[in-house]
């Protein structure tokens, strides 16, 4: 009985990697899985910091580098990204049976949330290498220091889980791909309404209040005043990251119980 | 008199044909709500995105107009021209898929017939989409420099980009029979959109590999073109430009398809 105590909490852990593991060697052994989700931050970074590169000479752009401030954008959309592409697999796992049979194979579910988390937060270290690597190439400063960076990097990580949350939410009251465009286009939307060519005080027009109250923006510019090495509003930055995984923790866990009655 | 009778019935069936085939494409895309709204939508929130955030770019010397509302409506012409093709060719692998295509082809039906019917239901949703962008970007006080008959010129070289971009949707179907095959074709045909002068004129492009890229991908000359009727006025040399490569595109895409159809009718 004190046997069964003890191990519930590595049980829960040796569940939760079990379908990490499973995530990551579906995702690895299928090109068609990986390969969209690196090459769309790549085409999206070579787009944003190659042609536009002249926007960083627009009066009042003070930033020091356009491809750093481009690339924050790109790693957090990336990071993102990465997530509701973990909802995808949620989704299509429970739409061919897999996830009724890991509902059955676990008393305490919300270890297939746990799992599916931490598969997409470990995919994240391959984007994040090829990302900052062909980033670096094509002549990125980096102004900030190694906790600066650290700093950025984290943010991305839990804006990952944060939108894996969010996508693990939908996949679990649908159950089904078809929920695909719903867990992307929001994601997609939020993240093109924050300050994305130039910093938010260039803004004009009906984006700029909009801007102004998204969350992202709060993430982005804390992540570019780290690049640059000299940190703003990173504080508020975590704080709105946090507060966002609480908000989608408790969405997530929602949907498991919808699915969980479900059957 | 018999032959040309012959002839004249046989024309008269084409038309026919055409038509039922025309109807049936638009009744479709008109059932597909899915379909065609991600490709009225879409654009247009491109286009709000990339006006609030990249309107200070107009300040950039030798930029050629003060307005980036102006500058940028013309990308969501060619942008929903790429959905067009998504639209295009999804109708066709679905035929194609659920065995409408086979039975057709048991049918007196020419292949002429069901592609020149598809395209036009594709034109039509093209023309709609024209109309709507134009509406949107005169009310939020887009300038048109063309005037009134440079919208007539617009709307022509609108359906002629429709016409290739819905020939290349028809190729993928034709050549792989799948839906899932046409729509793993969008990420190509964005890049083409965001690897072009979308976003900035040519000569502001300071990255060279870009401006590189920028210079060989057509669809630079053909949001230019469209961008010119805008932007300057009249630019014979760039509207030429624009629509040669729109008709040349128009003409390959249509004419491979067909040729590709032929041959899957003979299977």
């Amino acid at each position: 009985m004190t046997g069964g105590t003890e191990s519930g909490p590595l049980r829960y852990l040796s569940s939760a990697s079990g379908v990490a593991w499973r995530y990551l060697h579906n995702l690895y052994t299928r090109p068609s899985m990986f390969i969209p989700s690196l090459v769309f931050p790549l085409f999206f970074l070579a787009a944003f910091a190659g042609g536009l590169s002249v926007v960083g000479d627009a009066p009042n752009f003070d930033y020091y580098d356009f491809t750093a401030f481009q690339f924050c954008f790109i790693l957090l959309q990336a990071s993102t990204l990465a997530g509701v592409f973990a909802g995808f697999s949620i989704a299509g796992d429970f739409e061919m049976g897999m996830g009724r049979r890991l509902m059955l194979a676990t008393r305490r579910r919300s270890s297939i949330v746990l799992g599916y988390g931490i598969g997409a937060a470990a995919r994240l270290g391959v984007t994040w290498t090829i990302v900052t690597g062909v980033a670096l190439a094509g002549g990125m400063e980096v102004a900030g220091g190694g906790l600066n960076l650290a700093g950025i990097y984290g943010l991305a990580l839990l804006s990952n889980v944060a939108a894996l949350l969010f996508s693990a939410g939908i996949a679990l009251r649908f159950r089904s791909l078809q929920a695909g465009p719903l867990m992307q286009l929001p994601v997609f939307i939020i993240l093109f309404l924050a300050p994305v060519y130039v910093p938010q005080e260039l803004l004009t027009g009906w984006i700029e209040p909009i801007a102004s109250v998204n969350p992202i923006t709060a993430l982005l510019s804390a992540a570019r005043s780290l690049m640059a090495g000299e940190p703003t509003g990173v504080f508020g930055a975590y704080l709105v990251v946090f507060g966002l995984i609480a908000l989608m923790g408790f969405w997530a866990i929602r949907g498991l119980r919808q699915a969980e009655a479900a059957g | 008199m018999t032959g040309a009778t012959a002839t004249i019935g046989s024309g008269a069936v084409l038309g026919l044909q055409i038509r039922a085939m025309a109807v049936r494409s638009v009744i479709r895309l008109l059932r597909q709500p899915q379909a065609i709204v991600p490709s009225l939508v879409f654009p247009l929130f491109l286009l709000a995105v990339n006006v609030g955030g990249l309107d200070s770019a107009t300040e950039l010397p030798g930029f050629p107009t003060d307005s980036y509302l102006t500058f940028a409506l013309a990308f969501t012409f060619i942008q929903s021209a790429i959905f067009s093709t998504m639209n295009a060719g999804q109708g066709l692998a679905q035929d194609i898929e659920n065995g409408f295509f086979d039975r057709l082809v048991l049918t007196p039906m020419r292949p002429s017939a069901l592609m020149v019917g598809q395209l036009i239901g594709l034109v039509m949703l093209g023309v709609l989409q024209a109309i709507l962008y134009l509406a949107v970007g005169l009310a939020f006080g887009a300038d048109f420099a063309a005037g009134p008959a440079g919208v007539v010129v617009l709307f022509a070289l609108v359906v002629v980009i429709s016409l290739g971009f819905g020939g290349i949707g028809l190729i993928m179907a034709l050549r792989t029979g799948s839906g899932e095959a046409v729509q793993g074709m969008f990420p190509l045909m964005f890049v083409l959109l965001f690897f072009s002068s979308m976003a900035l004129p040519r000569d502001l492009i300071e990255t060279d590999w870009f401006r590189t890229v920028t210079d060989i991908n057509p669809v630079s000359y053909l949001i230019e073109a469209l961008r010119s009727l805008m932007v300057t006025g009249w630019d014979p040399e760039v509207l030429l430009l624009g629509f040669g490569i729109a008709i040349a595109l128009a003409l390959a895409t249509i004419s491979i398809s067909a040729r590709l159809l032929s041959g899957r009718m003979d299977r």
